[in-house]
């Protein structure tokens, strides 16, 4: 337990340690997914896997925007600033992630005009300081960010800004669930449900995982103890054989979600018919793109795009790493060529990403012998 | 980007409704508000931040928590660096500019 000074409470965690330890049967393996990049990137960091018994393996999901952007997406992204006079701005998660062309720091570093941004509304500010050149904003995100691009395309539409666009990649999550659910080779007893995407859909969209594929859910706070009890509601569900969704963050994450943001979101979206996510492949209605009533605004009508596909490098196994069929030391250029320096696959790229969060807190960065 | 930062709301500004003032360790910024608009919002209150917008209201002692798992996740100066960068609603200049 190498973090557990820094745990609010060490003796509490040690006491849910130990119910956890009661709760699970020794005779059986456990594999309990957690959704979200944000858990998977505190597990690491707090070294959970260390205080939980052997047989109780978690399995990082798709919960990390940048990481499930298929480099096709990047590439078709970043075409968009190609043209004279148009402005590209991002979120810094997007400003390492690698298209077959470079990174969008490598394009700005060759003369394209790219900036990030801490929030959507500061893109569509730079638009309005720029009225004589076109300004987009390269959006990513589940649930969680989606809404706030939304309430800025709302406030870009009254203000009559002409010269601003999204070039829209927000997914979400459920259905990406849904996939690895069905995936053949995913066996899971439970998740750990993401907690900020729930404050905005809330807790009723995961019912169908706990109703038909009859797997516990629980949506879970982001601290050590949140994330060992949410554990605990799994194994105390599995041992009574139930499947339910419980909310084990109910501080923060309302049952019914955000209604002002799902309303902004219905009034923006609509759903596309797929989408391809890496690793998962293209999955039906699992990503959001701009209604009609808002096709001013968005950078695939007002742009020729070219919908490239890129197959992920053959040696880079990010696909089976997002799916957690593969841990990510097991591919086979963890550490090597593929690093947080030198990222080749977008796991590495986010601190949300299964395999940076891995490097940097499991593996300290120590070359990988083979 | 999927960071959320606890502020505590110090200020509203009358003439755009859909701001508030927030304290973020020190650092006062504007962030939207439209996300709480079928909830109360008062002045003292703590919400959690989202890429320049409030995603929920929280208590006093969640918010000092979150703000102690930012440091203990070392997310805590990406966390002021992204506040300190939000700039769609600079004081003053707001009203003028017609930003919310």
């Amino acid at each position: 337990m190498k973090y557990v000074d820094e745990f609010r409470d060490p003796a509490l965690v040690g006491a849910v340690a130990h119910e956890i330890a009661r709760a699970a049967d020794p005779q059986r393996h456990y594999r309990i997914m957690e959704v979200c990049g944000g858990h998977t990137h505190a597990i690491y960091r707090h070294g959970l896997k260390d205080v939980l018994p052997p047989n109780i393996e978690l399995v990082h999901g798709p919960g990390c925007p940048v990481c499930v952007l298929p480099m096709g997406r990047v590439d078709d992204g970043l075409s968009i600033v190609d043209n004279s006079d148009v402005i590209m701005t991002a979120f810094g998660d997007m400003m390492r992630v690698p298209g077959t062309k470079g990174t969008p720091l490598e394009y700005k570093a060759r003369g394209a005009d790219v900036r990030m941004v801490y929030s959507p509304l500061d893109a569509l500010r730079i638009a309005q300081a720029n009225p004589s050149r076109h300004v987009y904003f390269f959006a990513i995100g589940f649930e969680t960010t989606a809404p706030s691009t939304a309430l800025t395309l709302m406030r870009a539409k009254a203000l009559g800004v002409r010269n601003f666009s999204v070039f829209c990649n927000h997914v979400t999550i459920v259905p990406a669930i849904r996939a690895i659910l069905d995936s053949p080779d995913m066996r899971l007893d439970g998740f750990v449900g993401p907690g900020h995407v729930s404050t905005v859909i809330g807790c009723r969209p995961y019912e169908f995982i706990a109703h038909n594929y009859r797997k516990p859910v629980v949506v879970s706070g982001f601290e050590p103890l949140d994330i060992l009890e949410s554990v605990l509601m799994i194994l105390h569900q599995l041992a009574a054989g139930e499947s339910k969704v419980e909310n084990q963050y109910r501080r923060i994450v309302p049952w019914e979600g955000n209604l002002p943001a799902l309303k902004a979101m219905t009034e923006v979206f609509e759903l596309r018919p797929y989408f391809e996510w890496r690793g998962l492949g293209f999955i039906s209605q699992s990503a959001l793109r701009l209604s009609t009533a808002y096709a001013s605004f968005d950078s695939e009508v007002q742009f020729e795009v070219p919908g490239v596909r890129v197959t992920d490098p053959k040696a880079a196994q990010c696909g089976e790493v997002l799916k957690g069929v593969l841990k990510p030391v097991q591919c086979k250029l963890f550490g090597k060529e593929c690093n947080p320096e030198h990222p080749i696959g977008a796991l590495m790229v986010s601190s949300e990403g299964a395999c940076a969060a891995y490097y940097r807190y499991v593996h300290h960065g120590e070359p990988v012998s083979a | 980007m999927c960071l959320a930062i606890p502020g505590q709301i110090v200020a509203f500004d009358a003439q755009q409704p859909m701001l508030a003032k927030v304290d973020v360790a020190g650092v006062k910024r504007n962030i939207n508000i439209a996300l709480l608009e079928d909830q109360e919002v008062a002045l003292g209150d703590w919400v959690l931040i989202h890429v320049g917008f409030a995603m929920s209201k929280i208590g006093e002692a969640e918010a000092v928590e979150q703000l102690r798992m930012l440091r203990a996740l070392g997310e805590d100066e990406l966390a002021m660096e992204e506040v300190r960068g939000y700039t769609f609603a600079p004081e003053g200049a707001s009203v003028r500019a017609g930003l919310g």
